[in-house]
């Protein structure tokens, strides 16, 4: 019978939950790394019982930890994450230049192929690659020198790279995204880059239309149709069904736009999730109601998903790596709150169940589905 | 021999327990005390001090004797208490909440 795994990163540690395909009884695991910050925790398709995760604290910095049984044991591998060439300046909070400065690992992405090559994505903004399973880690410096990086911004969470997506049927064609400079893609396997900004409107920049300095919180995309495209922005949930050349909004009937997470169905690419949050001062659900959104439709008509959920009183944030999808007949989907709820529905998002309530406040929720 | 007392996240990291000793030529000081360190257990590259500059991390500091010696230059040689191993050179976690 398959089971799945959730991966879970918190303020204070990473956890590791699993169940058999009811997804009733939940065992949990941990916390690994107890004490410092896992911002992201993420598995090889290729290799399920390969697993990266970041750990990081402002005492001690960086450290990246690889699994190589599942998460049962851990070692920890290369943690140099050195810019390629002089890295220059980007904005500052008060738009004076800042140097470029390595923060943390905000995302890991491993390769669809092969188990040992691992992408990150770093905070100040760049991309880095290791193809030897983490043990070493080289820039994809072609991105940073797309010349737009002097305009680069940092958002409220710091100027991080915080999502990345590899094309399942183009190993040439990435796409990532940074807060606040936008979405960008590779064509050529890191080599030249592209800003995918066109149709995005920014109230909070000086041009709202300009080519970079969008607040992009999460892009999604359905292995199926690599060129479909689904962003939450700090504002609007956009839409691109030409591999970002161009955007529309599809928030429709939300009840705010906006949000961190976005996530698609497993195996309905026109059917995606987002959770609303009030405002970009207000970083909790509108009413006190934790409500998750689903459009069938790819987006403009929304049904709100309450079954399960707190309806009062609820004022926890759900951040741009907490939500997750398994592959499962009935497809399920997860999140994870800053009040360290952890919250499953097995059944595309009818009704949710919390598979735990006290962990740390949810950094990242990723899931596997295992044989 | 210099006995160097880890804060309790990095003996985890490196997977030890108690004090770390460790022969140092002399003159010993905290370069070259984090030198050896590093050597011998690899994981703990850029816990300390930054792996591209070697600047001592905001929040870490180095305590010996009663001294604070994290702002002294990081070749100035270590009290003799400390290089004789009658007292451990102490690197700790500054008060910074979390």
């Amino acid at each position: 019978m398959s089971s799945v795994r959730v991966l879970v990163g918190t303020r204070k540690g990473a956890f590791l939950l699993t169940a058999d395909g009811k997804r009733e009884r939940w065992e949990v695991s941990g916390p690994h790394f107890g004490g410092w910050e896992i911002y992201h925790v993420k598995a090889s398709p290729v290799d399920p019982n390969r697993i990266y995760a970041s750990q990081s604290t402002g005492w001690f910095g960086q450290i990246m930890q690889r699994s190589n049984d599942g998460g049962k044991t851990w070692e920890p591998v290369g943690n140099k994450f050195a810019y390629e060439g002089v890295p220059g300046t980007h904005q500052w909070y008060d738009g004076t230049p800042h140097p470029w400065e390595f923060k943390r690992v905000w995302h890991v992405e491993p390769s669809w192929t092969n188990a040992d090559t691992v992408y990150a994505g770093i905070e100040d903004a760049a991309l880095f690659r290791s193809a030897d399973a983490g043990q070493t880690w080289e820039e994809v410096s072609g991105l940073r020198r797309h010349g737009s990086g002097p305009h680069w911004q940092p958002g409220g969470g710091g100027m991080c790279l915080h999502t990345i997506i590899l094309d399942p049927a183009n190993p040439e064609r990435i796409y990532i995204a940074i807060s606040a400079a936008g979405t960008f893609r590779t064509d050529d396997g890191g080599v030249t880059w592209r800003a995918i900004n066109r149709g995005l409107k920014s109230a909070q920049i000086p041009d709202p239309e300009a080519e970079v300095g969008h607040c992009v919180h999460h892009v999604a995309m359905h292995r199926s149709r690599p060129d479909v495209l689904f962003m939450q922005k700090h504002w609007d949930v956009m839409r691109s069904d030409d591999a970002g050349d161009s955007w529309r909004e599809v928030s429709g009937n939300l009840p705010t736009d906006f949000g961190f997470a976005l996530d698609v169905h497993a195996h309905e690419p026109e059917t995606i999730y987002v959770v609303p949050i009030k405002s970009d001062s207000e970083h909790y659900p509108p009413e006190g109601k934790l409500r998750v959104y689903r459009s069938r439709t790819g987006g403009n008509q929304w049904e709100a998903l309450s079954e399960g959920l707190p309806q009062s009183d609820c004022y926890v944030n759900v951040l741009r790596d907490a939500m997750a999808v398994d592959s499962l007949d009935s497809c399920g989907v997860y999140f994870g709150t800053t009040g360290g709820q952890v919250y499953a529905s097995a059944d595309a998002g009818d009704h949710w169940a919390p598979i735990v309530r006290d962990l740390p406040a949810v950094l990242s929720v990723e899931v596997q589905t295992l044989p | 021999m210099i006995r160097v007392v880890l804060p309790a996240h990095l003996r985890t990291l490196a997977r030890v327990n108690g004090e770390v000793e460790l022969e140092v030529a002399p003159p010993a000081s905290v370069r070259s005390v984090l030198d050896a360190l590093e050597d011998r257990y690899p994981t703990l590259r850029g816990t300390i001090r930054d792996q591209a500059t070697g600047q001592r991390r905001p929040f870490v500091r180095f305590f010996a004797c009663g001294e604070d010696l994290s702002h002294q230059p990081p070749d100035t040689p270590l009290p003799q208490a400390v290089v004789s191993g009658v007292e451990p050179l102490l690197l700790v976690g500054a008060i910074a909440g979390g």
